[in-house]
Order: C-alpha cells, then sequence, then structure tokens
C-alpha cells in the first residue's frame, strides 16, 4: 500500500492510494469515502441495484459489529467475509464499532472491548478479536482500541487508561497478525484515542506511530460526541503527529460540514454511513457541491433553500444524534412533496433521479413499502460519493473555501 | 430463461391492439390435446404477455423492495398494481425503515380494526405522472383490481349496498363510498392494460341467500363498470365470476356475464379457504362454460401445484402475494417446496438456494449468507424476493413451453414427483382435479 500525494499547499492532502488488495492491484483516491456496509451488503441492496450506483468506491466497509455473530460460519467457510457476502472484486476494510449503531460506553475492561452486534454485546480480548479478523480474511483492519472515553466528561484517569489500553492492545495484535496465516497481506491500523484532552491525543498519534502500522484511526471524534471547534482543534494535532505518507481515517464523521472541517485537518478517509442514516429518516441528501453555478441552480438559489425542501435552519445543534434530520436533506415524508413530480434533485444523474419522482418516493414512505429504502440509499449514495468527486476537485484547484460556502448554502 | 421472449413483444403505444380498436389479443398457440391446458400470447397496449402465466402483486405501485428494472430482468412481461393504501392509526413511528414496515405487515396480517382505505395518490396527480406505469416506471403491463377485495376483507366497518361500498373511516367519521363508476374512474386515470369490475365480493365459506345476492349484485356491476369505462379502446374490462361454490349460481353467472362483450374473465371467490375439493370444481365449471377465444384468469391463486392443476383445468393467468409475502418471512420457494432460511440448518449450508436456479441470488449468494443477512438487513428480502418471483415465471415458462411441445401430462408428472416425497403424500384433490382432464399420476 503507498499513498501518493500530490505536491499541494502544506497542509492539503490530495492523492491516491495505491497498491491496494491483496494483489496490490487497486487504488483509491484521497480524501474518498467507504462503501459501507452491513454484514458485507450495502442496506437495502442487492448486487444489481448496487451496480445501478456506477463508479463505487474502491475501499468497502464491513464493521465487524455486523458480522461478529458468524464467526463460526465464517470459520466454516474459511474464504472470509468478502466471498460469503458475494461482493465484488473490493478492498475490505474491517472496522470494530457500526457508526450508525449506539455504542454504550462502561464495559470495556484492561483485558477486552465490547462489541455490540445485533445478538447483543460481545466481549473480545486481543487473541478473540484477531481471531474474528482471521475468520473475515480483510485486506484492512484496525487494532482493537478503548474507545470509551468519549463522553465529555471522562475524568483524566479514564482518558490516560483508555490510550495505555490502546496501544497495549495494539502491540498485542501486532504480535498475533504476524502469527496469523489468515492476516497475511493485510494492512493493521492503528487507533489514535485520547478523547478531548490534547495532551492525550498527542501522545497516543506519537506513540502509535511508531508501530508498524500501515495506517491510521482517529477514534473519539464521532459527531454527536465533539463539537466541530475542538474536533478540528484536535484532529490537527494528531495529524501533526502522524506520518505524511500513510492514510488516516476517522470514524463517525459524515455530515458534510464536519467532513469538510477534517479534510482540513489532514483526515484522508471517511465512513460512508451517513447516506444510511438518511435513508433511515426518509431523507435524501440534498446539499449542493457544485461549485460552478449553473442557471438551474441559480434559479434555485432564488427560490431559496426551503422550495427545495431542506431545512431552513442554518446551523444544526452541535451535540446532534444520528437520528436527527440535518440541513443538508430533505424529509420525503413530509406532505408538501405528495404532488410534486421532480426528481429528488433537479440534475442528479442516479437511478432514482432519472426514474422517480418526490412524489413516489412519498407515496412508498406513507405506504410504508421496502421500496423507500432502496430508492433513497442509490440516491443518497451517490450524491454522497459525488460530494466527495467534488472535494477532490475543489483541492485539486484550490477552492475549498467556495466548495465550503456552497455546502452550507452561505 | 423468460427473458427471450420477451423481445418481440414489446410495442410502443401507437401500436396498441393487432386490431383496430381492440385492447387484448389472444392468439392461442397450443392446446394440450389431453387436458384443458392452453398456451397463448395476448396482446395488450403496453406488450404481450406470454400464457400460462403467474402475475406478481405489487399493490401500492411496487413491486415491494425489487426495482421496475429488476423485474423486468426476471422477465416479468405483466403484473398487478395500485395505489390504493391502508391508513394506519397512527402509532410511534420506528426508528428504521425495516421497523415501520414489519409494523405495517404485521397489521395487514392481523387485518387490524380502525383501518381506513386511503388512496394516497389522487387521479389528478396520477394523470399528470402519466398513469401508473409513469408513476411507478413499469414500462409492460398492468392489471389493476377494484379495490372492492381490499376494502371488504380489510376494513372491519364496511358494509356494501347497491350503490358500492361503503364504509366510515374511525379517524374523521366521513363516510366513503366506493362505487363501480369510482372503482371504474380510478383505474382509467391508473391506465392499466387490465381492470377488473368491482364485484360484490363474498367470502366462499359463506353460504345461504347473500351468496346468491352477491352474484347477481355483481352482474349489476359489471354492466354498471362496462358503462362507466372511459377508454374502452385502451383498457381491457374483465368481468369476475362469482357464485360461491354452487354450481347452480355459478351456471347462472356464467352464462349471463358471458353475454357481455368483455375482452376476459375472471374466476372469483375462491382461493379464500374452502376445501380445495370444491375450490376445483368450481374452476373447471367455470372454464367449461367460458368463452375459448377470451383468457380466464383465476384470481389469487399462486401456490405451484395449485397452478399446475389449474392450468390443467384451462386457466390462462394467475395471481398472488404468496410468493412475494412468503420471501419477506424469509421463505424461499424451491421445486421441492421451500426453505425457511431463518432455521440454524441453513447457517452453514453454503449451497444457492436452489442449486439450478438462474436467478440473480442463487448465482451470488448462499443460504448460509442469506440466513446470516436475515438478521441485519433489508436487502435479504429482496434477494429472497428476486428469487421466489423468478421461480414462479420460471415455472410458467416451463409449463407453458410443455404444452407448446405436447408434453404437458409429462411435465406434470415430473412436477408432481419433484414436489412431493412419494405418491402416497399427492394431495388428493390435485390428483382428482387432474384425473378429471385425462391427466393420470401413477
Amino acid at each position: 500500500m503507498k499513498l501518493e500525494l500530490r505536491g499541494l499547499a502544506p497542509g492539503t492532502r490530495l492523492g491516491v492510494l495505491a497498491g491496494l488488495g491483496r494483489s496490490g492491484t487497486r487504488a483509491m483516491e484521497v480524501p474518498g469515502c467507504l462503501l459501507y456496509t452491513h454484514c458485507g451488503s450495502v442496506p437495502h441492496l442487492t448486487h444489481d441495484t448496487l451496480d445501478a450506483l456506477g463508479r463505487l468506491p474502491a475501499v468497502t466497509q464491513l464493521p465487524l459489529a455486523t458480522v461478529a455473530e458468524h464467526q463460526e460460519v465464517l470459520e466454516a467457510f474459511r474464504e472470509g467475509a468478502a466471498k460469503l457476502a458475494g461482493l465484488h472484486d473490493t478492498v475490505l476494510f474491517c472496522s470494530l464499532q457500526d457508526p450508525a449503531a449506539p455504542c454504550p460506553a462502561g464495559y470495556n475492561t484492561s483485558k477486552s472491548v465490547s462489541l455490540w452486534s445485533a445478538a447483543g454485546r460481545i466481549e473480545l480480548t486481543v487473541p478473540k478479536y484477531v481471531a474474528m479478523q482471521a475468520a473475515v480474511r480483510p485486506d484492512w483492519y484496525q487494532s482493537l482500541a478503548d474507545g470509551d472515553a468519549q463522553p465529555a466528561g471522562s475524568s483524566l484517569k479514564r482518558v490516560r487508561r483508555s490510550v495505555e489500553r490502546t496501544l497495549t492492545h495494539l502491540d498485542e495484535c501486532v504480535l498475533l497478525h504476524q502469527k496469523t496465516a489468515e492476516l497475511v497481506g493485510a494492512e493493521l491500523f492503528g487507533v489514535v484515542e485520547g478523547a478531548d484532552v490534547r495532551e492525550e491525543r498527542v501522545r497516543s498519534a506519537r506513540e502509535t506511530a511508531k508501530r508498524p502500522v500501515g495506517g491510521f484511526v482517529l477514534d473519539g471524534f464521532q459527531s454527536g460526541v465533539m463539537d466541530q471547534a475542538l474536533r478540528a482543534q484536535l484532529i490537527a494535532a494528531v495529524t501533526a503527529e502522524l506520518p505524511r505518507d500513510k492514510p488516516r481515517l476517522v470514524l463517525g464523521v459524515g455530515r458534510p460540514d464536519q467532513v469538510l472541517s477534517c479534510v482540513e485537518g489532514g483526515v484522508d478517509l471517511f465512513e460512508g454511513f451517513f447516506p444510511f442514516v438518511a435513508t433511515e429518516r426518509g431523507c435524501a441528501l440534498c446539499f449542493r457541491f457544485a461549485m460552478e453555478p449553473d442557471p438551474e441552480s441559480a434559479v434555485q438559489e432564488q427560490n431559496g433553500v426551503t422550495e427545495d425542501g431542506g431545512s431552513s435552519r442554518t446551523e444544526d445543534p452541535e451535540h446532534q444524534d444520528l437520528q436527527q434530520m440535518t440541513r443538508f436533506e430533505m424529509n420525503l415524508n413530509d406532505r408538501r412533496y405528495r404532488d410534486d413530480l421532480r426528481p429528488l434533485v433537479v440534475g442528479c444523474g442516479c437511478y432514482c433521479c432519472r426514474n422517480h419522482s418526490r412524489a413516489y418516493l412519498h407515496h412508498l414512505l406513507v405506504t410504508k413499502e421496502l421500496l423507500a429504502g432502496v430508492l433513497l440509499m442509490l440516491h443518497n449514495v451517490s450524491h454522497y460519493s459525488s460530494f466527495f468527486s467534488s472535494v477532490r476537485e475543489a483541492l485539486a484547484t484550490d477552492r475549498l473555501e467556495t466548495l465550503k460556502s456552497v455546502v452550507l448554502g452561505v | 430463461m423468460a427473458a427471450s421472449t420477451v423481445g418481440e413483444a414489446e410495442m410502443n403505444s401507437a401500436s396498441r391492439g393487432a386490431i383496430a380498436g381492440a385492447p387484448l389479443v389472444l392468439r392461442i398457440l397450443a392446446e394440450c390435446p389431453v387436458s384443458k391446458a392452453r398456451a397463448c400470447d395476448m396482446t395488450l397496449p403496453h406488450c404481450t404477455v406470454n400464457t400460462p402465466v403467474f402475475m406478481p402483486v405489487g399493490t401500492q405501485g411496487t413491486m415491494k423492495g425489487v426495482t421496475a428494472e429488476q423485474l423486468e430482468n426476471l422477465g416479468c412481461q405483466i403484473c398487478l398494481g395500485n395505489t390504493y393504501h391502508l391508513g394506519m392509526r397512527p402509532v410511534s413511528g420506528s426508528a428504521t425503515l425495516l421497523g415501520s414496515f414489519r409494523q405495517a405487515e404485521q397489521r395487514e396480517h392481523r387485518m387490524d380494526h380502525g383501518c381506513a382505505l386511503v388512496i394516497t395518490v389522487g387521479p389528478e396527480l396520477i394523470e399528470k405522472a402519466k398513469g401508473l406505469h409513469g408513476f411507478m416506471n413499469w414500462r409492460r403491463s398492468l392489471l389493476t383490481d377494484s379495490g372492492g377485495f381490499q376494502m371488504v376483507s380489510l376494513v372491519e366497518l364496511s358494509q356494501v349496498t347497491e350503490e358500492g361500498v361503503k364504509f366510515r373511516s374511525p379517524y374523521d367519521n366521513k363516510e366513503i363510498l366506493l362505487s363501480p363508476e369510482q372503482s371504474i374512474a380510478i383505474q382509467n386515470s391508473l391506465g392499466s392494460d387490465i381492470m377488473m369490475q368491482l364485484d360484490d365480493v363474498v367470502s366462499s365459506t359463506v353460504t345461504g341467500p347473500r351468496v346468491e345476492e352477491a352474484m347477481r349484485r355483481s352482474i349489476r356491476w359489471l354492466d354498471r363498470c362496462i358503462a362507466a369505462n372511459r377508454n374502452p379502446e385502451s383498457q381491457n374490462l374483465f368481468a369476475i365470476i362469482q357464485g360461491g361454490l354452487n354450481s347452480e349460481l355459478r351456471h347462472i353467472c356464467l352464462e349471463e356475464m358471458t353475454k357481455r362483450d368483455v375482452p376476459g374473465f375472471a374466476i372469483g371467490g375462491l382461493s379464500g379457504g374452502e376445501e380445495k375439493d370444491d375450490f376445483w370444481k368450481m374452476v373447471t365449471l367455470s372454464t367449461d362454460h367460458l368463452p375459448r377465444e377470451k383468457p380466464r384468469y383465476l384470481m389469487g391463486v399462486g401456490y405451484a401445484v395449485d397452478l399446475v392443476v389449474c392450468v390443467a383445468l384451462g386457466c390462462d393467468m394467475f395471481d398472488c402475494v404468496f410468493p412475494t409475502r412468503t420471501a419477506r418471512f424469509g421463505s424461499a420457494l424451491v421445486p421441492w417446496g421451500s426453505l425457511q432460511l431463518k432455521h440454524k440448518q441453513y447457517a452453514k449450508d453454503f449451497q444457492p438456494i436452489d442449486p439450478e436456479c438462474t436467478c440473480p441470488t442463487c448465482r451470488r449468494h448462499s443460504r448460509a449468507y442469506l440466513h446470516a443477512l436475515l438478521k441485519c438487513d433489508t436487502a435479504a428480502l429482496h434477494h429472497i424476493t428476486i428469487h421466489n418471483i423468478s421461480y414462479q415465471l420460471s415455472l410458467m415458462q416451463s409449463v407453458r413451453q410443455s404444452i407448446i411441445d405436447g408434453c404437458f401430462p409429462q411435465f406434470v408428472r415430473a412436477f408432481m414427483d419433484r414436489m412431493f416425497p412419494s405418491r402416497e403424500q399427492y394431495p388428493r384433490w390435485a390428483v382428482d382435479a387432474l384425473a378429471s382432464v385425462g391427466i393420470t399420476l401413477n
């Protein structure tokens, strides 16, 4: 795995992660987002509908929490989760928790971390964890980490402990990784903890960087856990300690404004769960990210954001939980769409926007039809992927500030 | 396999019907020399449909979790669609789409009291959206029902009068009436290739004078439906033969309704919990007295054995929620029965649902994976729905081909042999029904 960065203004990172996968032939553009799955399936989508998305992110994410209860099946299968799931040819990243599901704190011990699966809590020591990863056979995976010290107000002692434990887990992971046949060729990512304590963040980053890891996972920065201003500061402090040539992935950040802030702070990769959480509330992503004004959107600008159905809020509360709708979406449950025969987003080329209308989506939601999830997911993943293309383009042409104003609608 | 017959059949709206003014043309390709089975091509405004045909049911303008494109790729030429909807008593919303979908399914299953039938998509909007075809983005043929069955069976407080089906909404206490004229007006707006008359539906387990009353009223309502049809040149109105399990009443209904100039006939009032022995006798009586050159649509029949037997008895078209509904409960249909994929026994079964099936699900996924996925994502339901639709369509394709090839009786024998572990387990009624048309199973 090799990260080739373009020589841009210092602090900006734009490039390609090449040499990916067991064959070493795949590549992923950064900044980018991963393809989010549950148990190896993009939520609501089958292979054919997934195909309708066109170009998919090169790296697919499988949260271990969504597959942990099937360890025995994976072991009997002996060919890994990607194959069992019938996934397309992709690079598989196995993270720990599901970013779209709650992870109650308070269950981690010095020797174990609790995983929250559909079947309940699973307690994992490092050996158990590595054995699970061996069954999954990922291309990348994160080390076992104690992310418990997230809630603001954790004592300093607790924060320090989480940093210590995470490093200890990492060291043990490294050793076991080297002894595990199924993980030969897989990249191990270290995890940076430290909650909201700057010294601990810096310490965690420095120490993790000393270990033989392929990349870095930034934990404890999830939306809803930390506000944007503090996140921006701490991420910058963390990435300053990390080697330039290894990728940095932040967990649990999906909102477009927060993504942009993290990109500025030196983050390369994001979990792609945001389209899914919007889908689950019957919402379609509709925020703008085109930097060139076109006649159509100019008219829409004049009509105001509310005409499109997006929220008229100019701000979202900082500690917003995942259930709440953001200003980047339109809620198709709303009666105002009952007679609206326009596509979800005018100009969007996704399957849903090419073939269906807001009125149809509204009807499907009101009648509680499964197809609503399928169509919304197709649109939301497509919209979000295009947003990331725009981010890369903005970086390439030094227009990140422009993109920020477009996305925030200011 | 099914897809190959479709290509030649698509036509645009400019070439509706081969004969001027006839939105339905039936060409009989082959008739079984032994039984009453036939294989036909039925040309409708949107496309030609090969029969015998199973029509998947996608009420509410959607084939459940399957997109229009996926359905087309499976080779489906005609499906049922509609936009009626049961308005539910408001409950605390579910956090996930899967949660609200499960709530809705449970209610439908339980036939909740206090539901109001609501038409969520008004006729003006549907017309603006270019009919139900435009709204759902389905290019091939559509059949719509009258709304009557849903109302009467699923709404507790309904009342049938000569005017139509009346009920009072438990929310706003407004009285709602679905008359023959209204039902046709709605179906005209929907623009379906085939519309069903509004009939006075009685459960097949009801006896006494109500059955005759319903049958006679259905005839009167048929006439009102015919009169109300704005689009006789582009939409086909089918009559529905009633009469319960009473041969005399069925005879009368058949005699009367066949006097009317409708392009097709449905056999209604069956498949509702009656004894199978009574069921098949009414089916065969009906096909005996229906014109040969018009299609026969047996409503609500979809179990594999029932399909095969009723094809033998002379039916051309079938619909049933069973294959798609059972998929959503994790049940996959196979030539030897069904697999309950939620059961532990499939946890490490790495074969596809049916090793011989060529559907997208079987080409890519194993029973073990579907078993696992059933616990965590709706995509599992879509995979199984796709497989079940494919199974039904394939079955009918094979039935059709065997009629064309002149070996339908042999096909039936092989089918029964595959489906049941031994001859002793063949359902008695099926053996009798097949024997009645010259197909013996030994």
